[in-house]
């Protein structure tokens, strides 16, 4: 077995497995098997899904410097799954909310988008997410040409809007949001200082 | 007006805390059954009822409602109270250890009657009672607990509060090492609170001893705590060592942490909306993950006994 078929054939489930867990974990500590919930277990939900969603941001977001640094390229090839992981618990977050929390209230929840900034800036990233994950084949992405390119670079937007959503709804206690905006700076910081550096190395005029 | 008459029988003596609990574990389990399992949290207490010091001599009350109130576990183990860590689950977990006696309380300012008292001294000569009441948080969730707690118009009366007393100001203990939520400047601490003299003399305000005829948990507030309830919870002040009768109206925690978004009245009001959230549903813990909200009345539902209060008060101005 060549490294290529390795990974399709063991690495991937197995990440694939990995990834999922978090989900798994909820269902069985629903049912009491693993854990509980607790006295408040759509609150409970909510939060392990949307931390969870931000954690993926932040492990896509990482594969690419992780890549040119330590020079593993096998990386690359989990970067879709890792990033449709992303969509998954972005939308599980955004279902548990719509479903369980706000029980399908048309009112309440177009309400909700509207005047309460966390939220707009919130559906903004599900939005962003949901576009990256259904043109996620090769066949669409082959079909965008270039512009496939330029719509998925907005992962730093929902980067920067997710934290930004979480940091917007926590009430006094900024820790763990300020943690999660601390490593997407230096995730977005080590792209920025990358860009600027091949920009001055690049002439602005061609001599000719 | 529907008057209820004082029960000569109290409820306990009809139904027992066991069946009182196994009857709401029954409620529960049957919403399970029904309802598919992702409900199945309820299954099982971690936290027995009965493992505290059991108060005797607790009257019934009228100003209890009459809904079924939350379980043991559900009151105990999800809690809003920064001394002992910003998680709901952190105060049940941190304040186990915590020893709230001897404890001193100090009361000071406009009164005849000035002094520290020990816990057991402030509130012997008043009756303890239990008062059934809803709570409703800031954060827009809500409980019915069974509070048992004494009249806190009657231990203001007791002190003979000036002409000049027009608010009540209280205090938490400060103290880090016991309290390890307080060495992170979550808040000013010490924890403030207050309340017009109008307001603390309400019949509905108590200062609460015990939940389900037992002392008060640490991580509910022991030894003693303020309820207010048409108030949101964070008015709710825990672990009170100090009551102060002042003339201007006292700055309180998180009025001072986030004056848009927290005043000093902070009354239930489902017309007011928190900046960042809608007041107008609430979700009642312990209901199953698919029952839907349900809306909040104004003043918690308790409107009867104190919207009098806040006559010509703007209620927008003056959240």
């Amino acid at each position: 077995m060549n490294t290529l078929q390795q990974i399709r054939l063991i690495w991937k489930p197995v990440v694939f497995l990995l990834c999922l867990l978090p989900a798994l974990l909820v269902v069985t500590d629903a049912l009491g098997i693993t854990g509980r919930l607790g006295a408040n277990p759509i609150e409970e939900i909510l939060d392990r899904f949307g931390n969870w969603n931000l954690r993926f941001i932040m492990i896509t977001l990482a594969i690419t410097p992780l890549r040119r640094l330590t020079g593993w390229n096998w990386l690359g090839r989990f970067r879709r799954m890792i990033g449709l992981f992303t969509f998954f618990y972005v939308l599980m977050h955004f279902l548990t909310w719509l479903i369980l929390d706000q029980g399908l209230l048309i009112p309440a929840i177009a309400e909700d988008l509207v005047k309460r900034p966390f939220i707009t800036v919130g559906f903004i990233a599900l939005l962003l997410l949901a576009a990256m994950a259904v043109t996620s084949t090769d066949r669409i992405r082959r079909a965008m040409g270039r512009s496939w390119n330029k719509l998925h670079y907005s992962i730093y937007a929902v980067g920067i809007l997710g934290v930004w959503h979480y940091w917007w709804q926590v009430k006094q206690d900024i820790r763990e949001p300020l943690v999660y905006a601390l490593i997407l700076g230096l995730l977005l910081g080590i792209r920025l200082w990358w860009w600027l550096r091949r920009r001055s190395r690049e002439p602005l005029y061609s001599a000719h | 007006m529907l008057i209820k008459k004082p029960a000569d029988i109290r409820p306990s003596e009809i139904t027992s805390e066991s069946n009182y609990f196994s009857r709401r574990n029954f409620m529960r389990a049957g919403s399970i059954v029904g309802a598919a399992a992702i409900a199945a949290p309820a299954l099982g207490a971690i936290v027995p009822a009965g493992s505290g010091e059991k108060l005797e001599g607790i009257r019934p009350s009228r100003l209890s409602t009459d809904e079924l109130p939350n379980t043991y576990e559900d009151v105990t183990t999800y809690n809003n109270y920064y001394e002992f860590g910003t998680g709901k689950a952190d105060p049940f977990r941190n304040a186990q250890d915590f020893e709230p006696r001897p404890w001193t309380i100090t009361v000071d300012g406009h009164a005849e009657k000035t002094g520290s008292f020990l816990f057991e001294d402030f509130i012997k000569p008043f009756d303890l009672e239990e008062r059934i009441y809803r709570m409703r948080c800031v954060e827009a969730w809500s409980m019915v607990i069974p509070w048992v707690g004494i009249s806190l118009a009657e231990v203001i009366k007791s002190f003979k509060p000036t002409s000049r007393a027009k608010y009540v100001a209280f205090e938490t203990l400060h103290d880090p090492v016991r309290m390890p939520g307080q060495s992170r400047r979550v808040l000013d601490w010490p924890y403030r609170e207050g309340l017009t003299i109008a307001e603390a003399t309400n019949p509905l305000a108590i200062l609460a001893v015990g939940v389900f005829g037992e002392a008060l948990p640490n991580q509910n507030g022991a030894p003693i705590r303020l309820v207010v309830p048409w108030k949101y919870g964070f008015k709710g002040i825990k672990g009170i060592v100090r009551m102060r009768f002042v003339e201007r109206q006292p700055k309180t925690s998180w009025e001072m942490a986030a004056p848009r978004e927290y005043g000093f009245y902070a009354n239930v009001n489902p017309n007011v909306d928190h900046p960042r959230w809608s007041q107008a549903r609430e979700r009642r813990i312990g209901a199953s993950v698919f029952a839907s909200k349900q809306p909040t009345q104004m003043f918690n539902g308790y409107a009867e006994h104190v919207a009098h209060l806040y006559d010509g008060l703007k209620l927008r101005r003056h959240y």
